[in-house]
């Protein structure tokens, strides 16, 4: 599903690039659940953006759903990202559109009747507690119910693999446990799923496999 | 399968409306790229490019009208006109005015009269010339039936009777009328083609403005598997309107001054007909007539296109 050999990023050009992964190896298979732990600064965030296309490795090979990213045409990856679903740890939710459009809006991209778009949607919006919000516009709704639309839109499409960087830092307890309860059945369900976290209580609860980063390097993979 | 009652049918309808408004901007591009300011200046584009046509069209309706008329007419310089004509009766000016009206080639042929002569005269001989006793030549004006159709063997037939006697065809006048046209159409043709590089340069520096300010929900799309075409799309659809609806502002502006015009110009054009104040439309050749409809669609596909290749070119900076 996920493979990396020896990648690494540089960000900037010219005299003064800065490399932020160095020489990463490791690989997520199919269906798997990887927690992606480290202090701030040390490339989690870099290392979700390769992952979900933002950016191409500077050096080394990354595989995605067996697609060789560095090498892959551009006109292949909209369909390989449509088929991952990230939740932002900033949201990044499109201020002009209601919390339904916002959840919509990758179905729609990829095409999908508007009936059935209504319907899943509905229903994901009502999962998230966010049933009396559809028309609600991100200014409208608080950190927590922002968290609640940004996550209901990664997982509307039932993608293949999930990201998600710190997702539980606007929920409760409460919520934050049952979104890992949705993480872990999309998980079971056969969604690769890799969650980059501060959170060791939460860790704790839910012992998988993590990958631990420091500085840009991989330190750990256990 | 039983039917859904009218009113839940409805109802849904409603619903999807709500849920999903036609023209859904997922872009938010309505924001990004003004509904005021990118039609206007393409209406004001449309606005030149109609009166560019307009002048090519007229110039050309001119030029030929005038190559026309010079390409149609000779004038005759008979020598000693009062003199006897040379084998037969009558004077040189008589026996020349004879050949020429008996051509089938000539409609017309009017000798010029002393006082228009001395008019045409005076500018080099000044006021004194009518005393000065000068042998001065009759000169014919001849009109032709067909333009540039002189009459075969006219200079010999002519010389017969009335030796020295010349003919100047305006040939020289019509080759330069017809380069002046030229000349004239190629500017009207050259300031269109600027107007157009406007135009296109307003659409592209406008969508550049959007793809800035909509840079992070152009991202957000990207990166939930929007391609180039659904983004560029979405783009161009709304540059294309904008500028569809510029344009016909622009022809509509337009329509006004060119009836205007082509009321001022329809003495001057063919047949000389002057159209009356409660058919002023009919002043307007019919190329302008179809030329003013098409500039909203020219101007709304300026749009699209232009909108279309800047937004894909700025998207090949995205991986």
């Amino acid at each position: 599903m996920i493979r990396l050999e020896d990648v690494g990023l540089r960000y900037g050009r010219g005299q003064t690039p800065v490399e932020v992964l160095h020489d990463l190896t490791f690989q997520v298979p199919e269906g798997g659940f990887r927690w992606l732990m480290g202090p701030s600064g040390a490339g989690k965030t870099s290392l979700l953006r390769l992952i979900y296309l933002a950016v191409r490795p500077s050096r080394g090979r990354l595989f995605v759903q067996g697609v060789d990213i560095g090498r892959a045409e551009r006109r292949v990856l909209p369909r390989l990202r449509r088929r991952i679903g990230v939740v932002f740890q900033d949201f990044r939710l499109l201020p002009h559109l209601t919390a339904f459009e916002n959840v919509a809006l990758p179905l729609r991209i990829a095409g999908r009747p508007e009936g059935q778009i209504r319907a899943d949607v509905t229903e994901m919006l009502r999962w998230v507690g966010l049933a009396g919000k559809l028309d609600s516009r991100p200014h409208q709704l608080s950190g927590g119910e922002q968290q609640r639309v940004a996550i209901a839109r990664a997982v509307i499409g039932r993608p293949r693999l999930l990201l998600a960087d710190e997702p539980t830092g606007n929920l409760d307890d409460a919520q934050a446990e049952r979104l890992m309860q949705l993480f872990h059945e999309l998980n079971r369900l056969g969604t690769t799923a890799i969650v980059a976290t501060h959170n060791d209580a939460l860790v704790a609860r839910h012992p998988e496999r993590a990958l631990r980063l420091d500085h840009g390097r991989l330190v750990s993979d256990g | 399968m039983a039917k859904a009652p009218r009113g839940s049918a409805r109802r849904q309808a409603a619903q999807d409306r709500r849920l999903r408004p036609s023209g859904f901007d997922d872009l938010g591009l309505r924001r990004a790229i003004s509904d005021r300011l990118l039609p206007l200046l393409v209406a004001a584009m449309a606005f030149l490019a109609a009166l560019a046509f307009a002048g090519a069209l007229a110039t050309a309706t001119l030029a030929e009208h005038w190559r026309q008329g010079a390409a149609a007419e000779l004038t005759v310089q008979v020598p000693s006109p009062t003199e006897p004509a040379q084998g037969g009766k009558g004077t040189r000016l008589d026996a020349v005015l004879a050949i020429l009206r008996a051509d089938a080639g000539v409609s017309n042929a009017t000798p010029m009269s002393a006082s228009d002569l001395g008019d045409l005269l005076r500018p080099w001989l000044g006021a004194q010339g009518d005393s000065l006793a000068l042998p001065l030549p009759a000169v014919v004006t001849v009109q032709l039936v067909a333009a540039g159709a002189t009459p075969p063997a006219l200079n010999e037939r002519l010389a017969a009777v009335a030796p020295d006697t010349a003919v100047e065809s305006a040939d020289v006048w019509a080759t330069r009328l017809s380069a002046l046209a030229r000349s004239l159409q190629a500017c009207a043709a050259v300031a269109l083609m600027v107007v157009v590089a406007v135009a296109i340069a307003v659409v592209a520096v406008a969508t550049r403005a959007g793809l800035s300010a909509r840079r992070e929900a152009i991202e957000i799309v990207h990166g939930l598997g929007a391609t180039d075409s659904y983004i560029a799309r979405s783009f161009a659809r709304r540059a294309m309107r904008l500028a569809g609806l510029g344009g016909a502002g622009g022809a509509a502006a337009a329509l006004p001054v060119l009836l205007w015009l082509a009321f001022l110009a329809a003495p001057f054009a063919e047949g000389g007909s002057v159209p009356t104040a409660d058919q002023p439309l009919i002043a307007l050749p019919l190329p302008l007539w179809i030329a003013l409809p098409a500039l909203p669609f020219a101007a709304a596909a300026i749009g699209f296109v232009t909108a279309e290749g800047t937004v894909r070119r700025w998207l090949r900076r995205l991986p």
